[in-house]
Order: structure tokens, then sequence, then C-alpha cells
């Protein structure tokens, strides 16, 4: 099934991810206190603008500039049978490439075909696998922070197309790909066929990592009383702590106490993208879902039951300070709206984690 | 302002249909082209349209329908869409994607029900998911139709027992449970509406609950057709939580139509088993609640079903239903303070009905009932309360109707007492239906005790209660009720002489209280009732003499004279002179000299001192006359008495026809047929003379006064009185009278002043043809007629 396509309808009825930011960008973001049993009214600051989609044009622009001399194809050994999933490109477009998780051994050919019966000078060929961090404030500087290298050729000409078999075996591959707001992160095998002074010609193949996590072995509920005094106090629970990224959030919010008239209850998925370090953090907070949980106003004692399949929405596993340039972290936030759409919130963090499919 | 809401909201409505009808164009393309993705889509956001607060239920129900229709189709679509193979399951979680929790459960109902009739799991569990879920609406009308969307998707798919859905043993039980759960929250959305807006707006949201109020009745409705819900599982489960529901819910809207939903939906069989509990429930509800309807509906079902076969019967004595109905209805009206009266009354005129149809032996219920309705109204002084007094009628009218016996009603201790409390117009009115009950039934009330109880029932009728109080009533009315006073009293009959001695007694005390007004009206059956017991007891003598008999017509008639002697104080002096000569007649029937006597003298007494006006004394005389010439009780010397005044009174008429006529009357007082001592011809030619000449006199004072002869009708008359003594044998009366009498006739009518009168002219015609046909007859009288010539 067509997950990530039915987002379309599923989210606010209104389109993709995009749309999502482009709301969250009207209605303002939220601000929360340090204080963890209270629920804040709303104060609303607007959000820094999303600039990189127009980097990203500028970049097509000068990759489009060079004409290559020659024609560079990656062939993986089990290409057929390995899993292809879409990447997104800097250019907007979807590719699909083939996914590979740590450990894995990373066996393939590349063929180098000069452009019609050209003779290519070089001085080597060689094949690097990198694993690069990219921040968005410092575009084009890449960070490697994985980095192996196999020389394919002793420097040389070439004639005619001539195929290289390569292998990087049982490659630690620790971090997922991610694309994030600020940060990306990236695997890449790239051929480089130096040729000194004229320019070396260099050829990327992306290709995805995702690291599959067992379940883990404690997974407690999420199970809190929260409330403004004498005005509104409720009790949710969350079946888990622990998400895997199909799974299906289950619980129910109890209303001890309800004083206020109460217009509507959603349940947000929060994703908060935190890159740099020290006094240069940045924190992006984008909400993946709105998923509406109640509609009118309940009165003490009633139960409103939570069931959330997370399946349809583009969610990644939590990342944990990747290399100390970024961290990404899944929020629960429960909004409570009244009738003069003043809304009450409480935020809970959750770990997402990426489950074997066992299909 | 109003009209400006309506037309907003008139507005509003036709955009929503807008709305819901462009997605539902595009969803059926989605549908035609099996595109489950846009299909969910579309129909997501067409029932968006269902998230609208700004329209009335009315309105929102228009919406809710279309909605409806469109659903139908896209469970069509679901269904197909898993006969091609897709899972029923995925389907399940896919619709569940949808953000807005209104179409997110909408659609999630409408898989539900393809996956139940999947059968991929059981009913039950897909049931209980459901109604979970349909919590998240919290919102009154909302909630309402997507519950009620609920219950109708799945009325057809509850594991019942004997359904194709029917699961392990406690099938039936989840079905219930399933229905019961949707009820109550179904009422808790409908009653929390109560409290949700401003205050005043409570008028229009009382309204707009009551259009709602048939989707929650619904549920109830459902569990009444639920098979599994047997006699049992409705004592232990349905009824008690329902009522707990109900009870619970402390809204009186709610609390009044659930209360009568489940005696409507539930058969009366269970009713009846289960009458403890549901009637423990009334007490409990809101003192506003309008109870006494709900009951009076209750015993009104099982009057009916009581009546329906007499085989249900013996259920009710072993349930005791009426003891508790009636305990039941005593709390009620305890619990329920500022009930009124009406209201009290009302029940116990229900469960008098009740009890009349199953218990139609047990009087002593009823007088119970009455007994409880005195002990309501105690204190509280005459009702001025309309709805009250006419249920009070109902009241007691009902066992009326039912024994078709007043012995019954009088029977009943209570029953005046309850009338007592009634006004005095519908007091009379009461007694008027009590009356005309005795006359449709023929009743004979036949012991004094019963009388006495009657006349205290109806005393209304028989006396002024409120001597303050002049009664506006006019005179029409006054005498129609009193007329059926008057038939009443005849019906106060028995054939044991004593006895009606007694109730004779009783009878005369009463209306003796009834004042001048009633007297004329209520005298005179009395007096012949009384009369007839004369008679009755004069048959009874000469079959069984020498008895001592404690009633003796002796003693009637002083009670008679007495009574009529009240008359004097109306005054009505013709009536009672009839009465009095009635009496006499009675009298001289019994042999009784002096009490004839007496009467007479009463009579005359009348005559000379109360009778003045002319014409009433021309009556009068003539009924004297009359009466005195049945009499044969009478010596010589009171004869003679009597006579001579009869005969002065005659001559002492004011106008000459008047007193001629009399005259000539008088001459049948001494001519009796059957009695030889009473022929004194002398006598009769004596008063025929005087006749004759008061008639010449009138002639005489016509032909002065008016210049034209007067008629000679007169002489017409006396004519034939002549032929009448002729023919009997008076040998005063001789042919020559005869003959000059007709000749004067003739003589008269020819005369030139005289004017020409048809009448009399025919009258004389007649007498002549009458001699001449008496001549034609031949034998011994036409001998007699032979020498008149004509």
């Amino acid at each position: 099934m067509d997950w990530a396509g039915l987002l379309g309808w599923v989210s606010i009825g209104l389109g993709d991810l995009d749309l999502i930011k482009f709301l969250f960008f009207q209605f303002g973001a939220v601000d929360f206190r340090s204080d963890p049993n209270s629920l804040s009214p709303v104060s609303v600051f607007p959000i820094r603008g999303l600039d990189w989609i127009r980097l990203c044009i500028a970049m097509n622009y000068i990759i489009g500039a060079f004409k290559p001399a020659c024609h560079i194809s990656f062939t993986f050994f089990d290409g057929k049978s390995r899993k292809q999933v879409p990447s997104k490109k800097e250019n907007g477009q979807t590719l699909m490439v083939p996914l590979f998780q740590s450990q894995e051994n990373i066996v393939g050919k590349i063929s180098i075909e000069p452009v019609s019966g050209k003779k290519v000078e070089h001085n080597g060929i060689k094949v690097e696998l990198l694993g690069q961090i990219e921040m968005y404030f410092d575009k084009g500087n890449f960070y490697d922070f994985t980095s192996l290298v196999r020389e394919l050729d002793v420097p040389g000409e070439l004639y005619e197309r001539k195929t290289y078999p390569f292998e990087f075996s049982t490659v630690e591959m620790p971090y997922e790909t991610y694309n994030g707001v600020n940060v990306r992160l990236r695997y890449v095998l790239k051929v480089t066929i130096n040729r000194g002074y004229a320019g070396s010609i260099v050829e990327d193949q992306d290709f995805v990592v995702r690291n599959y996590t067992p379940p883990p072995s404690i997974n407690n509920s999420i199970k809190m009383e929260v409330g403004i005094e004498d005005c509104l106090h409720i009790e949710f629970e969350y079946n888990k702590s622990k998400y895997h990224l199909k799974d299906v959030i289950i619980g129910k919010i109890y209303f001890l106490l309800v004083r206020i008239k109460l217009k509507n209850m959603d349940l947000e998925i929060r994703r908060r993208e935190s890159t740099g370090s020290g006094a240069n953090t940045h924190v992006e907070t984008e909400t993946l879902a709105k998923f509406e949980l109640m509609d009118g106003a309940p009165v003490r004692g009633e139960s409103i039951p939570i069931r959330l399949f997370l399946s349809p929405y583009e969610l990644t596993p939590t990342y944990q300070n990747i290399n100390n340039k970024f961290s990404v972290k899944y929020y629960l936030n429960l909004v409570l709206v009244d009738e003069e759409d003043r809304r009450y919130f409480k935020q809970q963090e959750i770990t997402m984690f990426r489950l074997a499919e066992t299909s | 302002m109003i009209a400006g809401v309506a037309e907003d909201e008139e507005k509003w409505l036709s955009a929503g249909i807008t709305g819901l009808q462009q997605n539902a164009f595009y969803m059926h393309r989605a549908l035609d082209s099996n595109n489950l993705k846009d299909a969910l889509k579309y129909s997501a956001q067409m029932l968006s349209e269902l998230r609208t607060s700004r329209l009335s239920p009315h309105k929102y129900y228009e919406l809710y329908m279309r909605a409806f229709d469109e659903l139908r189709k896209l469970e069509m679509f679901f269904k197909e869409e898993t006969n091609r193979g897709c899972s029923i399951v995925e389907l399940y979680e896919l619709v569940q994607h949808a953000g807005n929790i209104l179409p997110r459960l909408y659609l999630l109902c409408t898989v539900g029900s393809v996956y139940i009739r999947s059968k991929e799991a059981p009913a039950k569990d897909v049931l209980k998911d459901l109604i979970e879920m349909c919590r998240g609406i919290q919102h009154p009308v909302r909630g309402l139709f997507l519950r009620s969307y609920l219950s109708q998707v799945s009325r057809d798919k509850l594991p019942d027992i004997g359904s194709e859905y029917e699961g392990d043993a406690d099938t039936a039980m989840d079905a219930v449970e399933f229905v019961l759960q949707n009820f109550t929250e179904m009422n808790k959305l409908w009653v929390r509406m109560q409290h949700q807006g401003p205050a005043r707006d409570k008028e229009k949201r009382e309204k707009e609950r009551s259009e709602l109020r048939d989707l929650v009745g619904k549920n109830l409705h459902v569990l009444s057709q639920i098979e599994g819900v047997d006699l049992d599982m409705y004592r232990e489960t349905v009824l008690p939580r329902v009522l707990e529901q109900v009870v619970n819910c402390k809204d009186e809207i709610a609390q009044y139509y659930l209360m009568d939903c489940v005696i409507q939906v539930f058969p009366d069989e269970y009713h009846l088993q289960t009458l403890e509990t549901l009637l423990g429930a009334c007490p409990q509800l809101q003192p506003s609640v309008d109870i006494k309807t709900v009951l009076a509906g209750l015993m009104e079902r099982l009057s009916n079903y009581a009546a329906s076969s007499a085989e249900v019967l013996p259920t009710f004595f072993q349930v005791e239903a009426f003891a508790k109905l009636n305990i039941a209805i005593g709390k009620v009206i305890e619990a329920q303070d500022d009930m009124p009266i009406y209201g009290a009354v009302t029940l116990y005129a229900s469960l008098l009905t009740f009890t009349l149809h199953v218990h139609p032996d047990r009087l002593d219920y009823v007088d119970q009932i009455l007994g409880a309705c005195v002990k309501k109204l105690s204190g509280k002084g005459k009702l001025d309360d309309s709805k009250a007094t006419k249920q009070i009628v109902a009241l007691l009218s009902a066992p009326l109707e039912k024994y078709k016996d007043i012995d019954t009603a009088l029977k009943l201790s209570n029953y005046p007492h309850v009338m007592e409390y009634l006004d005095n117009g519908t007091n009379k009115e009461m007694s008027n239906v009590i009356i005309q009950s005795i006359m449709k039934n023929r009743t004979c009330i036949s012991t004094a005790e019963k009388v006495e109880a009657l006349f205290e029932l109806i005393k209304g009728l028989i006396k002024d209660i409120d001597e303050n109080l002049q009664d506006e009533l006019d005179e029409e009315d006054f005498k129609e009720e009193q007329n059926s006073v008057a038939r009443l009293i005849q019906m106060l009959y028995t054939d044991d002489t004593e006895e009606m001695m007694k109730i004779i007694h009783t009878v005369r005390k009463h209306i003796l209280t009834g004042g001048p007004k009633r007297l004329p009206f209520t005298v005179p059956p009395f007096a012949f009732s009384a009369l007839k017991l004369v008679r009755r007891l004069q048959s009874q003598n000469e079959n069984v003499s020498g008895e001592e008999v404690a009633a003796t017509p002796k003693d009637i008639f002083q009670i008679l004279m007495q009574t009529i002697e009240a008359l004097s104080s109306v005054p009505v002096p013709e009536l009672a002179l009839r009465l009095y000569l009635q009496c006499a007649e009675a009298a001289n029937d019994s042999d009784l000299e002096p009490v004839a006597y007496e009467f007479f003298t009463q009579a005359y007494i009348l005559y000379e001192e109360e009778i003045s006006d002319s014409k009433a004394q021309v009556t009068s005389i003539h009924l004297i006359i009359g009466t005195l010439q049945r009499m044969h009780v009478f010596g010589v010397e009171n004869k003679d008495t009597l006579t001579h005044k009869a005969t002065g009174y005659s001559s002492k008429l004011l106008k000459k026809p008047d007193q001629c006529r009399a005259v000539y009357a008088c001459s049948h007082l001494f001519w009796l047929d059957e009695h030889n001592d009473m022929k004194d011809g002398e006598r009769v030619m004596l008063c025929l003379k005087r006749a004759l000449r008061i008639a010449n006199a009138a002639q005489q004072m016509a032909n002065a006064t008016r210049g034209s002869s007067g008629s000679v009708v007169l002489f017409i008359e006396i004519l034939n009185k002549y032929l009448y003594f002729y023919e009997k044998g008076v040998s005063q009366i001789t042919i020559d009278l005869i003959q000059s009498l007709i000749e004067l006739v003739k003589q008269e009518m020819s005369g030139e002043n005289t004017t020409p009168e048809p009448a009399t002219d025919a009258f004389f015609a007649s007498t002549l043809r009458y001699i001449q046909f008496q001549k034609d007859k031949g034998g011994v009288v036409a001998e007699k007629y032979k020498p008149i010539k004509v």
C-alpha cells in the first residue's frame, strides 16, 4: 500500500508535508514551559523560512554546466534482488535507489565508457564510499564521517568501455540516511577519474541506509495526569513510550474535571530536529501529523479513545546525537482547543525505532 | 432577527448540500473507476460537511440523510472491494487514517458493517470497537447522528440468537450490551444538549431536543426486537440498565420520553413481570416529570392486555399488579410534592380503570383508590382546577360504567367523599351522570340505606349546597336536572312494603330539604310513589288480613299531608290541589273517609285562599268536581257539604261561560250510575236549569256589550248534558225540555245578529246527527229518542 500517497487526505485534507509546514507557519509554533505538569496557553512566533528549497535549484544549475567526457554506471552485485527505496534528490526529483544496512557488503561493478571513441587520459581511478553530513546553513560543505577508498586503476588511458569490480565488506554504517529541515545525512559511492588540470570526472551513486532495531525489552506506557487548577484536569495514557515506524498509538484521555468549554482535541506528532552544538544549536520543529481525537465538549468522567496509525506518516527513527552534528526527536503533543480558540497542550517525547520488516 | 437566523440557516444548509454533492460526485467517479484512494479521500471530504455546528437538528438531519444515502453506495463499494481481494482488515485500518474524527468514524462504521458481514471477525468484537471509537464525538448533535448511523448499520448485524452473526454462548448478551451502551451514550449526549448554550435559548433548545428524541428512543426499539431478550434477560439486564440510565440522567424531558418509550416498546407480559422494578423507578424521577401520563399509559396498556384475553388474568393476580401499582402511585405522589392535584387524580383514575378491568370483583380495591384520592384531596377544599375536576368526574364515572349498577357505587364508602371536593356545578353534573346511569340501566334502589347513600351522593341536586351562592344556572337546566331527580324518585322501589315505607321516609326527609324551587318537581313523584305503596298495601291487606302491618295507609297519608303542605311555601297551590285530590282519591279507595275529607278540605282551602286566577280556578273546579264525583266513601253529610261547596264555587266563577260549564258539570255530582243512592234527578235538573239561565245571561250580556248575540255553544253543550241524563233515565228531563232547547238553539243560530261559527254549527249538527243515530238504532234507546223532532 502506498502509505505516503495516502498522506494527502490523511493529515488535514490539504496536501503533503510541505503543506503541513505551511500550515504550521501560518498558525505559528507553540512555546511550552518547562514545568512538565502544566498545560500552557499559546504564545506565537514565526518560523524561519524554507530557503533551502531555493538553494537546491541553484545546485541543479551548476551540475548541469558540466558535460561529461565519459559515461559511468554502477551495477550492484545483488542489484536485482535488493530492495529499492525512493530517495529525494537535491533537485527535487525522486529516484529509486538501493537500500543497505550497516555491516553489509557493498559489492558491484563500475563500468566506464568514454564518449564515442574519445580517449580519456587519467591519473588513476578510485571509488569512495562516503557517509556525509551536510548542514544547510553551511551548504556544500560536507562532513564525512565515513570514508572508504578502493583504487580501481593505475594512471593510464581509457579507449573503450572498461568494467571494474569493487567491494566494500562489512561496512560500518551506523547512521541512517536522513533528509531533514536543516541537515542531510547521505551515503554515496563516488567514482573519481583523476585528470589533473583537466578536471576530474566524478560520478555519484546514492544509496540509502536503514538500520533495524529489535523491539525494546522495556517499553513502558506513558501515563500522566495534567491540568490547570480548578479548570481542566485530565489523565492521558499512551500504551508505549517507544514505537516502531508502522506502529499504532493506542491510548485514552480521561477527563477528571472540565470547567472550560472545549471544542476539540487533537493529537499531533512533532519532529524536533536540532543541529549544531553549543551556542550554535538550532532547533527546528515540524508537525508531521495532526489527528483529531475528539469533537465537541466532554463532561467529567468521559474517556476518549486514541488510535493513531503511524504508517501514513513519513517518520524516521529517533536519532540521538548523530556524530555530534544533529539529533532528531519525536513528540506526541496533545492539544485541547476551547471555544475561544485557546489551546492547551501537553507534549511527551516518544522514541521511534525501525523494526525489521518481517515480510 | 429570528427570520434572519432561519434564512442564514437555509443558506448554510444549501452550502452544505452543495459541498456534499460535489464531493459525492468525485466519490462516485472514484467508485466507478475502482480508485480506492480517491474514494476515501472524497468520501472523507464529503463527510466533512457534517462537521458543521451551524444547523439546527432539523436541518442537520436533512444533510445527514443525504450523506447516509451516499454512504450506502460507499458500503457497496467496500463490499465489492473485499470481493476483489482487498483485505477487509486493511480497509478497516485504512479508513482510520483520516485526520478528522467525524468523517473517520462514519467511514469506520461503514467499513465495520462490511467487516461484520465478511465474518472475518466476530460481530461482537467489531461492534465493541465501533462503539468505543464513537466516544470521540462529544458534540451532542453530531454524536447523536453518528451513533444513530451506527445503530442503523448494525441493526441487522447484531449477534442475536438465530442471526447469522450469532456468536458463542453469551451472544444475545453481547448484542444487548452493544445496544444498551449505544443507548446510554446517546442519552447522555441528548441530555447534555440541555446544558449547553445560553439560558435564554432554553425553549429553542428543548424544541430541538424533542426533534432528536426518536434517535435515542430507537435504541429501545432495537432492544425490544432482539430475539435473545427473553423475560429473564429483560428482568436481569435490560430493564435495570435502561432504568438506571433514565433515573441517573436527571433530565425531565429524557425521563418522560424514555419511560414512555420503555412502556410502549416492550411487551405487556414483560411489564407485568417486572412491574416492581419499573414502578420502583418512578418515584426517583425528577419532580417535574409528567409521571402521571407515563403511568397512565402503563396502566392503560396493562388494562388492554388484561382485556385482551382471560388467560393472562391469573398472572395479574400472581404478581399482585394492583398492590404494586397502588403503592407506586402513592410513592410517586409523595415524591412529587408539587404535582398538581389533577395529576394525582389522573393517576388514581388510571389505576381505577386498570382495577375495573383486571379485578372487576374487587370492590374493596376501588374503594381503596377512592380513599387514597380523598386523602390526597383532603384539606384542600373545593377544587377550582377544571382539569382536576374533569379527572374526578372520570374517576367517579368509571365504576358506574363498569358495573352498570349504582348499587355497587353506593357500597363504596369513599365515593361521596370524593364528590364533596367537586365544585357545585360539577357536583351536579356528576349527580346527573349517576342518575342517567340508574335510568339507563333501570336499576331499582331497593333499600332505605342505599337510598340514603344515593341522596348523600346527589345532594347537589337535592338541595342548595351553598346558601350564599345563588346559582346562576339557567331555568332550563335547572328544570332538566330536577326532572331527572323526579325520575330518579320513581326508581326508588322495592316490593317489600316495609322497606318501601322506610324508603319513603328517607326520600321525604331529603326532598323536604330542597327548598321552594325544587319541591314542585320532587313532591309529585314522591306523592305518587307513596300512593303506589298505599295501593299495594291495600291489595296486600285483602290477601293477608289480620296480620300486624308496620306500614299502614294511614301513616302514609299523614306523611303525604305534611309533605304537600310543604308546597304551600313555594307556593304552587294548583299543584298542591291536584296532589290533595289525588290523595283524597287514594284515601277513598282505602275507605278512609276522614282522611279523604281532610284532603278535600285542604284542597278547598287552597282553592279559596290561594287560587285567585280565574283560569286556574276553572281548571281547579273541574278537577274538584271530577274527583268528588268519583268519591264514594263519604257519608251523606260530608258529601253534601263538599258538593254544596263545589257547586257554590262553580256559580261564583268570574266569566259566565265558565260559570255555566262548571255548573252543568256539577250536575254529575248528583247522579252516579253505579250508586243507586246517588241518583237525585231533582238536583241534576236544578243544576242544568241554572246552567241554562247562566247561558241566557251570557247571551244577553254579549248582546248588550257587543251588539251581537254570543255564541250558542253553551246551549248546545247543555243540550248534550240533557241528552246524556235523558239517556240515563233522569225522569226530570223531558222530551219537551229537550225539544224546546233544540228549538232555542236553532232560533239563535238563524238569528239576524248571529255571526256564523263553523265550529258551533258542526257541533250542533253532530249533536243532531247523534239524536238521529240513536233514533235509527232501534231498541229501547230508539224508543226513547223517537219523540224528539230534529
